[in-house]
């Protein structure tokens, strides 16, 4: 009886004091046999789940591609709707391998979570969205207004900011889901809805009348949005890092899903490095050789992933703007591979 | 061999025998004890390896965050608060809403409650007909969908602020809230407020005196004139001497929303009204069967001795019922307050929602701020069980019970 009670002490014991942290992100991955990706509750365009709750969206691409990058299978991912305030518990509790889900690269965030940002995936802006009956034509012209607002956000903060910088009043009203901020907007219990100006179109769609609400064109802050994860694993960060270079890379390279195997027969030398067939720099990152290919044939190059989910090729619509490539006037670059 | 007498053992360390070991004696204590030392470990261990772990992945820890500024805005503060206050302040912010939902649901889910429970029991077939719909539709369904349904309901009726629902032009009603005039304190405010506080104070003296003039010598003292002088007198001749004591700010239409008077915002009253009709449903039930606790004679008693049914229910029955209704009403009280934490969901600005919600996701500080909020709430209902065991204590004295 009392080495019983000694034995389960002990194992209490080691329990509680093993690492909550695991630095093998990656090796617990593949024996897990699937990504577990944080994305939000549904914002069209970036994450949302269709009728058969299939995920699509670009923050969904990203999670999908790095899945593609590790098991050459790009359903290999559990996606996690995650609410804007309890997103990065779960990230630090384990519950997630990264966070993907347009949040906004801040320095308190990178530094006070425990957690990395690994890059940009989308240049964003907080814009504001207001009926056209009001006859506002400037965000200089909201004094005295009602805002809705997602809570957990930084959405609230430049919001405060901004009326205080232009001495203007206002009232926040601010609720705990996207949907449920979208449905008070609609009501009317505010003038106006404010987030990053790509969630303002793709929320625009789902209100009754689209035409009769605007997007107004003043954008209060830079949202750098961005995938995340935890501190203490280089490995696991230098993957979800790569993954988006190399689909910036495959844009720059012109390698689209459809010619990447015609690509990779190219005497190009630098071809030769990206797809694999010259060096070893899928390994180094603790993948395969072949690892662009596998993402580029998965969900293809970024300016793909951004036509399918975001730009002309979606509902939404939206420009490149800011996402361009570095050498078309945007501000996506890739470090080179090699 | 000497042959003096045993002394008795300890009383103190009997009763820690008595108390600890049960049948098992000193064995049954020392296993107390070590078990209470286990627990202790745990809970140690538990804490120092978060702590541990906090560090490890560079994860920002402790109560210093609560000095920073917010820097996000609350639309409901019982309190002066705008962005540039700290974490802390936001705090208390969250603590007063939540509270101020609580104490009002509490107030109207109790008289709502009352009056529910008397129409079960009325003889009248339509009024208890109609209240037993209403228990059984109300406790039945989500309390969620409740506050959204209000919420929605609320906003619903409600027109846009150019469009408000006028009151004689004094208070308005739009989706924006209720607009009342707002008082603002002149030179007489200070002398009105204590001949006011004055009042109340004798007025409450005198009836000490009037009740036991009437328990102890039989002899009835009208009070009500002089309380009457007393409360409204005495502030009204302060008026006279020195001045109004406040004026009242009107609001008005300017932009988007009033400008000026204060407001209830749509969220309180649709949570309000949420909480209060659902905790009734249950009320009701409570005070039903504290009411048929009580022996059916008692009613019969009453009536023969010429009381109406409402004199016998007021003086006889309910004080005799309150015995077995108030520690299942404690359970409702309590309920109600943890249930306003699901204001998030329309928006009010509550603890869980401001402090919780907004708070944590800007510093990421989880474990603290979940731990203050989770410690808030189990003081706020430790309080309230308090006052209601104290209550409860006083009427069971009270009946000699």
């Amino acid at each position: 009886m009392k080495r019983v009670t000694l034995a389960l002490t002990l194992a209490l014991a080691a329990g509680l004091s093993a690492q909550a942290a695991d630095a093998q992100t990656l090796k617990t991955v593949k024996d897990r046999g699937v990504l577990a990706c944080g994305v939000s509750q549904g914002l069209p365009g970036f994450s949302s789940p269709d009728d058969k709750g299939n995920w699509t969206g670009l923050d969904v691409d990203v999670c999908r591609a790095i899945a593609a990058a590790i098991f050459n299978d790009p359903t290999k991912v559990k996606f996690v709707p995650t609410s804007a305030k309890d997103r990065f518990t779960a990230l630090q509790s384990g519950e997630i391998d990264l966070l993907s889900r347009n949040t906004t690269w801040t320095l308190s965030r990178d530094t006070s979570l425990g957690a990395n940002f690994t890059g940009v995936t989308y240049y964003d802006g907080q814009g504001f969205l207001v009926k056209k009956s009001l006859k506002v034509n400037s965000a200089l012209e909201l004094n005295s207004a009602s805002v809705c607002v997602q809570t957990g956000t930084t959405t609230e903060q430049n919001l405060a900011d901004y009326f205080k910088a232009n001495n203007m009043k206002y009232e926040v009203i601010a609720f705990g889901t996207n949907d449920e901020t979208v449905k008070a907007y609609e009501a009317g219990r505010c003038d106006v809805f404010t987030t990053d100006q790509s969630g303002l179109y793709a929320n625009r769609l789902k209100l009754a009348n689209p035409n009769d609400h605007m997007v107004l064109p003043e954008i209060i802050s830079k949202e750098p949005l961005g995938p995340m994860v935890r501190h203490g694993d280089d490995q696991w960060f230098d993957i979800v890092k790569w993954t988006l270079f190399a689909m910036i890379t495959a844009e720059e390279l012109g390698v689209t899903s459809k010619n990447v195997d015609e690509k990779a027969k190219l005497e190009n030398p630098e071809l030769k490095r990206v797809l694999g067939s010259d060096g070893n720099f899928g390994e180094q990152l603790g993948l395969t050789k072949d690892w662009v290919i596998r993402i580029v044939k998965a969900v293809g190059n970024y300016n793909e992933v951004f036509d399918r989910n975001v730009g002309a090729g979606s509902p939404l619509g939206i420009n490149r703007g800011l996402n361009n490539l570095w050498n078309k006037g945007g501000l996506q670059y890739a470090p080179p591979i090699r | 061999m000497s042959t003096e007498a045993r002394k008795p053992p300890l009383q103190i360390a009997l009763k820690i025998r008595r108390l600890l070991g049960g049948k098992a004696g000193w064995n049954g204590v020392a296993v107390q004890f070590a078990f209470a030392a286990v627990l202790g470990w745990i809970a140690y261990e538990i804490i120092s390896n978060a702590r541990a772990n906090l560090e490890n992945q560079h994860i920002a820890a402790g109560f210093g965050f609560l000095r920073n500024n917010a820097g996000f805005d609350v639309n409901q503060t019982l309190i002066s608060y705008t962005g540039s206050d700290t974490f802390f302040r936001v705090f208390v912010v969250g603590i007063l809403n939540t509270l101020v939902v609580s104490v009002v649901g509490i107030v109207f889910a109790t008289v709502i409650g009352f009056i529910i429970a008397l129409c079960r029991l009325s003889p009248n077939w339509l009024l208890s007909r109609i209240g037993e719909i209403y228990v059984e539709l109300i406790r039945n369904l989500p309390l969620l969908f409740q506050i959204l349904f209000w919420y929605l309901a609320v906003l619903a009726a409600l027109p846009n602020p150019r469009q408000s629902i006028s009151l004689f032009g004094v208070a308005f009603i739009n989706n924006r809230g209720l607009i009342v005039p707002s008082p603002v304190g002149e030179s007489g405010l200070g002398p009105f407020l204590a001949m006011l506080a004055l009042g109340i104070v004798a007025s409450l003296a005198l009836r000490f005196y009037a009740r036991r003039a009437l328990f102890q010598r039989g002899q009835v003292i009208r009070i009500w004139p002089y309380v009457l002088t007393f409360i409204v007198g005495l502030p009204l001749v302060t008026m006279l001497v020195f001045g109004v004591p406040f004026i009242f700010e009107f609001p008005q239409l300017k932009g988007f929303n009033f400008a000026g008077g204060s407001r209830v915002i749509p969220e309180f009253v649709a949570l309000t009204l949420a909480l209060s009709t659902y905790t009734a449903a249950f009320i009701a039930e409570i005070v039903r069967a504290g009411i048929l606790s009580v022996h059916s004679g008692q009613m019969e008693a009453g009536s023969s001795l010429g009381l109406s049914r409402g004199t016998t229910l007021r003086l006889i029955v309910v004080p005799q019922a309150m015995r077995v209704i108030v520690p299942p009403l404690t359970n409702q009280y309590l309920n109600l307050t943890k249930n306003s934490s699901l204001a998030v969901a329309i928006g009010y600005p509550d603890l869980v929602s401001v402090f919780a919600g907004t708070s944590l996701s800007q510093t990421g500080q989880a474990i603290e701020i979940i731990a203050m909020t989770m410690g808030v709430y189990l003081l706020i209902s430790l309080i309230t069980s308090g006052v209601m065991s104290i209550y409860g204590w006083r009427i069971s004295r009270s009946l000699g019970a």
